[in-house]
């Protein structure tokens, strides 16, 4: 982002409250040209962040992606990226086993609609303070170690909780059935106001029935809130503490910093967002299974986030976009598809394109996401965002060295 | 007595199987301080060496059926039956043991390969991103085995000789209560006779004892004029080799499908810490001890006491160890101290 600053803009950003002088930069020797502070850059990040989520309806048009069911995925996986990410990407603790706040915040939104009320926010909050209880606890043993244990810790405590969905929590769980909204459950406060519930069991806001686009927009407008937040806190001396904690712990603990308060703070709003998320999911879908919390779902959360960039607070959305919408595309895809889609060829080469190309697209999808995160991890380590960057940096040198600004990790 | 004698048999052969992989993975973090989430994927090749083995030992031509006489009638005969008639017929028989055949160069070749083309250039790399690039290779090796042997496990069957249940009680006078399937006690052999040649190999071989240097302190032994790095990639490629014919020998016990890697890769990785990072006889150790550990927990007596137990018996051991002593039962100082 190197709009170019006036003046005015200037004197602007000086007189704006929020105005942080420690984040002013220095400005560059040269004509006048001034960087963006970071105050004005994170406006014009949130700004355009609400336009580009909100506007999905349309500009996915072109891909063929823009329908309700599809987006509300992009938005709920975003959510959960981007809380793995302030995880992962500030302090550099590999989780493997955050897909286990994502089922017990499905479970929590469930038990909710089934106790309470159909309302959602109810469902929310509990979801978000059952996956935080979860959190505290978890985050309290596992960060007791760091590097490849705190990974294994994790996976190991995830793994539990996957096989106790299964066996002893049945009840709570209903173990392989999954568990789902009854006519017949309790829900005391719908009864207390004399709620009638009619039609299908779904959750709903202020009477509108949250599938389709009220759905997408619940959890677009959740994303944003969300998003604004992890920019809070990656701008913040909070999220500067956990940088220090990924670059040089030791460091840290002789300036006469703990770590072990800020990492568990931060483990637990990481197991909010995913509680958020996975109350998303069963808000938009009321159905809870143990599936959720397998390990590989933990993968999925790191796919996402390594492939859009860890570390910058747009990547880790991004790459959960590109994997939600090419899951759904690729899987799709079968040998007529793609014998159609190549129906401009003579036969002969068409058969054998098919033959090639069938075994990546399809079930078999998860293998070219496999090779693409291999890709990546080996070509690319700050994924696509980086790849961005390069690509910029190269169009941009051409331009005066005076604007040559280090373009912040967060952009 | 007699079901706490079971249970622990029952425990060896599982444990042994974890023995086999946490060697290999705490060996290859040991030597060549990478940490490699595709090990699990190595022993499903393995098996699915198996699989290819008996696959190509029954291939089949149609011949005509001379005992129907009333209508022309055909059946499958493997060629090698036709060829060599009852000898034919006991080779295929035998194809998990002579799968190993099969397993051993190409796990060979691909371990070197693996080596080569991948893991190398990840030593200097953080263990984040080594966990992320092998995380990455299992997913593409698994989908693979998906594509080319379908989602469903493949049953292999142990040779006739070994099929049915040995009565080891009664071999030492405990009672006729206690049998134990032949070709687990087959397996059980195996694995020790191939802990006790890695260990042999490592302990008395030349070659071993400067593995075992690199293993301590890699710099000086390369101020020796020792080339650490090409001794590192036959440790690597050994690693492999034991993982697949692990994986081999297994598969008449567990038919093999393609997430079998990573349903024994999460358990091996729990070995290893519990054993401790980089030690070899932990690793071992803590193989065998949650085996056995499990098999306990999945008893009707200890599940009614603690609902549920034998699920995450493994889980709950590692984390009070972790906890406990954290550098695992048998953990040196040093490796992964941060």
């Amino acid at each position: 982002m190197s709009a170019p600053t006036t003046a005015a803009e200037r004197k602007k950003a000086i007189s704006d409250p929020d105005f942080d002088v420690s984040t002013r930069q220095l400005p560059p020797r040269g004509p006048e040209t001034k960087p963006m502070t970071n105050v004005d850059k994170d406006w014009l990040a949130i700004v355009a962040f609400t336009v580009i989520v909100l506007g999905m309806p349309w500009w996915l048009q072109p891909l063929g992606a823009a329908y309700p069911d599809l987006m509300q995925k992009f938005a709920i996986y975003g959510i959960f990226a981007l809380g793995f990410n302030l995880l992962f990407g500030l302090t550099g603790y590999l989780s493997f086993g955050h897909a286990a706040f994502l089922g017990i915040g499905s479970y929590a939104a469930v038990w909710s609609f089934k106790l309470f009320t159909m309302n959602i926010i109810p469902a929310v909050l509990f979801a978000m303070l059952v996956a935080a209880v979860a959190a505290v606890f978890i985050g309290f043993i596992s960060l007791r170690r760091s590097g490849i244990y705190f990974s294994i810790l994790t996976l190991a405590l995830a793994q539990m909780c996957y096989n106790l969905a299964y066996s002893v929590l049945t009840p709570i769980t209903n173990g392989e059935t999954g568990l789902r909204v009854l006519r017949d459950d309790p829900r005391v406060l719908d009864a207390m106001t004399g709620t009638e519930r009619t039609g299908s069991l779904i959750g709903s806001l202020f009477g509108e029935k949250m599938v389709g686009y009220p759905g997408f927009y619940l959890c677009a407008v959740l994303l944003i809130i969300a998003f604004y937040i992890a920019l809070r806190i990656m701008r913040s001396p909070f999220g500067m503490m956990l940088r220090a904690i990924k670059s040089n712990q030791h460091r840290m603990i002789y300036t006469g910093f703990n770590p072990r308060p800020y990492m568990l703070t931060i483990f637990v709003v990481s197991g909010m967002y995913s509680g958020l998320a996975g109350a998303l999911l069963a808000i938009t879908d009321p159905l809870a299974g143990a599936e959720r919390m397998q390990w590989t779902a933990s993968g999925e959360v790191v796919l996402m986030t390594i492939l859009g960039g860890a570390g910058t607070i747009s990547g880790p959305i991004l790459g959960a976009g590109i994997i939600k919408y090419f899951e759904n595309i690729f899987s799709a895809l079968n040998d007529s598809a793609l014998s159609s889609a190549f129906s401009f060829l003579p036969p002969a080469p068409r058969e054998f394109l098919v033959t090639i190309v069938s075994p990546f697209v399809g079930e078999g999808w998860h293998l070219t996401l496999g090779i693409l995160f291999m890709v990546i991890v080996i070509f690319l380590p700050g994924g696509i965002m980086e790849g961005i960057r390069r690509i910029w940096k190269l169009v941009t040198r051409r331009g005066s060295s005076s604007s040559k600004t280090e373009v912040q990790p967060a952009e | 007595m007699d079901a706490i004698v079971l249970q622990i048999l029952n425990g060896l052969d599982k444990g042994a199987a974890y023995a086999l992989i946490a060697l290999g993975l705490t060996l290859v973090f040991g030597t060549l301080g990478v940490v490699n989430f595709a090990h699990g994927a190595l022993f499903m090749l393995g098996a699915f060496c198996a699989v290819t083995m008996q696959y190509l030992l029954t291939l089949s031509t149609r011949v005509k059926d001379e005992s129907i006489t009333f209508f022309e009638a055909y059946k499958e005969v493997p060629y090698l039956e036709g060829w060599f008639g009852d000898w034919g017929r006991m080779i295929i028989d035998y194809s998990v043991p002579i799968s190993i055949l099969l397993t051993i160069p190409v796990m060979l070749i691909f371990g070197v390969v693996m080596e080569r083309g991948l893991i190398r250039y990840f030593y200097k790399r953080s263990h984040a991103e080594q966990i992320l690039v092998t995380f990455g290779l299992a997913i593409v090796l698994q989908e693979i085995i998906k594509a080319v042997f379908g989602a469903n496990p493949v049953p292999i069957q142990a040779p006739s000789a070994v099929a049915g249940s040995a009565s080891i009680g009664e071999w030492f006078g405990l009672g006729p209560a206690i049998s134990y399937p032949w070709w687990r006690l087959v397996y059980l052999t195996f694995s020790v006779v191939v802990l006790a040649g890695v260990f042999a190999f490592l302990q008395l071989t030349t070659f071993g004892m400067t593995v075992r240097a690199g293993m301590r302190d890699r710099e000086t032994v390369g101020l020796l004029g020792i080339d650490i790095e090409k001794r590192f990639i036959i440790v690597f490629a050994l690693a492999a080799i034991v993982a697949g014919m692990a994986g081999t020998m297994y598969a008449p016990i567990l038919a093999p499908n393609y997430h079998l890697g990573m349903d024994f890769l999460v358990i091996s990785f729990v070995v290893v810490v519990v054993g401790g990072m980089g030690s070899l006889g932990g690793a071992v150790l803590a193989g065998f001890l949650l085996g056995i550990l499990q098999s306990f927990a999945s008893m009707t007596e200890v599940k009614d006491i603690f609902p549920g137990i034998d699920q995450i018996i493994i889980y709950l051991v590692a984390v009070v160890i972790l906890l406990v002593r954290p550098r695992g039962l048998m953990g040196r100082s040093g490796i992964m101290e941060t």
